[in-house]
């Protein structure tokens, strides 16, 4: 890691969030790359890779739901938290704060829609 | 008064405030559908090593603010952040105590604002205030390198020129000129009866080290010193790519009270044994906002970071973040008179000046425990027996992180000191540190 590297680096196939655990933050990858998987029973399918810049995680800011899927690093990533309570509290002074988010959610649902839909 | 697609907006002032609101401002825009033309006059390049290049200050970015711009999309990334800060290391007569805060993540960026310090060699990092205003640019502002010289107005419209004859008329004028130069008096020539920020005099220097001495030095942490040095309020040394920062606050800091601070015994152990203070480093003494300005705003004209509301010593560009968001956000949804500003912005403004007001007790408090010898030993035996036990609750080490690094409301601070385990706690301490006289602890 740099010295001006932030957040926390994570190793090659290292998971950042599991499957079926509880969470009470987000993340932002800030330099490299992780891929989204889930498991069924033994079958394990990518549901996407993430860059610099992308959340996930998000859903256990609204939710109090176990994460839906496991997060690990492809290659060497680093991923910034960001607190659920930090993020809520300014969320309420500064709804717009979601923003990016919200709009993240949605692309994903249209995905979910035309997944669905073939 | 509403902004509409072809509407004009100058900003005046291209540090933290001025790029921030720019940015939001035109991301707000876009999403509304509206077409902006945004003018952002700054005559700093920030490619000039040296304070004439420079927005001087600490350049730390807290840790609030690392998150804040993380939701936002913006990424800090290691060409611009010099160091990532993780932990503080406290220094007082009594000893010295260092504080690792849960997670232990680099969540605080140690940045130069400017091209760096006089004397710098090589460009390794670019400027944080330059990186800023390229992404206000990246968003379509257009960047005029001028300082402008007269503000009058023009039917009820504020109209801009620079010296070297720039300008026009605006449908909004917004001023992020700081509190440092001559900005503040071209606002107050304006005529709207503008009452600039009262301020004080602070200082910062710069020291060329070495990455691997300061490295092995200072790490990664922030250094903070509470030292019984009249007239010294705060002092800190942050530690940055191949310089180290020195903050000083204090009352008419002078040379007298510099010299005194930096050949105390606690700094002189912070740096290697064969080192002494470099004839020629870069060194001002910016001013900083100590109370804001109480009507930030008019028709058509609105105030925001270090020249309108800031938070007082700590976070001033995570002040500025929230006073540009807060202001874009009313020009883009409830329109520019001195109305919408008063209502949709004011408030922003108080929430930052009422937690300003609770900060003073807070730094009326720290300002005591750092007169009473006794207060000391107790303080500091409390943050290192917290850091010692793992599972212990981490009262005071959470109270002085968010007190040095800013990281949260002055309001949450105090709370924190008023609940009755921590004040236990701590006069606990305090009665069990009295006979003791000096101790190393931690580290
Ligand atoms: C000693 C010290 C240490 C500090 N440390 C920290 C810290 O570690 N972290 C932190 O978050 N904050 C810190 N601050 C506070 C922080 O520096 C300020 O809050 C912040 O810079 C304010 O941003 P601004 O954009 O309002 O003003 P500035 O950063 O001062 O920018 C104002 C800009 O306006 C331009 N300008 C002025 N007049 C004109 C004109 N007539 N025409 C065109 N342009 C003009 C200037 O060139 C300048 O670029 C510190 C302050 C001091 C004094």
């Amino acid at each position: 890691m740099k010295a001006g590297d932030l957040g926390r680096e994570y190793q090659d196939g290292e998971a950042i969030i599991t499957q079926g655990e509880v969470g009470d933050r987000m993340y932002v990858v800030q330099s490299g790359k992780v891929e989204v998987v889930r498991t069924d029973g033994a079958a394990e399918v990518r549901l996407a890779e993430l860059k610099q810049g992308d959340f996930f995680g998000e859903m256990a800011l609204f939710d109090k739901d176990v994460r839906s899927s496991t997060v690990r690093a492809k290659g060497t990533a680093r991923v910034l938290t960001i607190d659920k309570k930090m993020f809520l509290r300014k969320v309420h002074e500064d709804p717009s704060l979601a923003f990016r988010i919200m709009e993240k959610m949605s692309r994903r649902i249209r995905e979910l829609n035309e997944q669905a839909g073939k | 008064m509403l902004l509409d697609t072809g509407s004009r907006v100058a900003v005046v002032g291209g540090g933290p405030a001025g790029s921030f609101f720019t940015y939001f401002l035109l991301e707000m825009a876009s999403r509304m559908e509206i077409e902006l033309q945004v003018d952002v006059y700054e005559p700093k390049t920030y490619l000039q090593p040296g304070p004439a290049g420079c927005n001087m200050c600490g350049g730390i970015i807290s840790e609030s603010l690392v998150q804040y711009l993380g939701a936002e999309g913006i990424i800090l990334d290691s060409d611009v952040v010099q160091r990532g800060i993780d932990s503080y290391v406290m220094h007082m007569d009594a000893g010295t105590v260092r504080i690792d805060p849960p997670g232990h993540e680099k969540r605080i960026a140690a940045v130069h604002r400017g091209a760096g310090p006089r004397g710098q060699v090589n460009h390794r990092w670019a400027s944080f205030d330059k990186h800023l205003l390229g992404l206000a640019e990246s968003l379509g502002a257009h960047v005029i390198n001028d300082r402008v010289e007269t503000i009058d107005w023009v039917d009820g419209r504020p109209r801009v020129a620079t010296k070297k004859g720039e300008g026009g008329v605006y449908d909004l004028l917004v001023s992020a000129v700081g509190v440092s130069g001559g900005g503040l008096k071209l606002m107050e020539s304006m005529g709207i009866g503008y009452q600039p920020p009262e301020t004080t005099k602070t200082y910062i220097c710069e020291f060329l080290l070495g990455e691997e001495v300061i490295e092995q030095y200072f790490g990664s942490s922030m250094h903070v010193f509470l030292l019984d040095i009249p007239r010294l309020e705060f002092a800190a040394i942050i530690p940055k790519g191949e310089f180290v920062t020195v903050v000083m606050l204090g009352e008419g800091i002078d040379k007298e009270l510099v010299d005194a601070f930096l050949g105390s015994p606690e700094v002189r152990a912070c740096f290697p044994a064969d080192w002494s203070i470099p004839e020629e480093h870069c060194r001002c003494f910016p001013s900083i906002n100590i109370k804001g300005s109480p009507r930030p705003y008019g028709d058509r004209v609105v105030f925001i970071g270090d020249c309108g509301e800031n938070r007082l010593y700590k976070d001033g560009i995570g002040g500025d973040y929230r006073t540009a968001k807060a202001a874009a956000k009313t020009a883009i949804f409830e329109g520019v008179s001195e109305g919408a500003f008063r209502k949709y912005y004011g408030p922003t403004c108080k929430a930052l000046a009422t937690d300003n007001s609770i900060g003073k007790i807070v730094f009326l408090v720290t300002g005591l425990i750092k007169k009473l010898p006794f207060a000391r030993r107790g303080m500091l035996r409390m943050v290192a027996g917290e850091q010692r036990s793992p599972g212990s609750g981490k009262q005071m080490s959470g109270v002085l992180w968010d007190t040095f690094t800013g990281s949260s409301s002055y309001r949450s601070v105090f709370q924190r000191t008023m609940h009755p385990l921590f004040l236990g706690k701590l006069v606990w301490n305090i009665i069990v540190a009295l006979p003791r006289r000096r101790a190393i602890v931690g580290q």
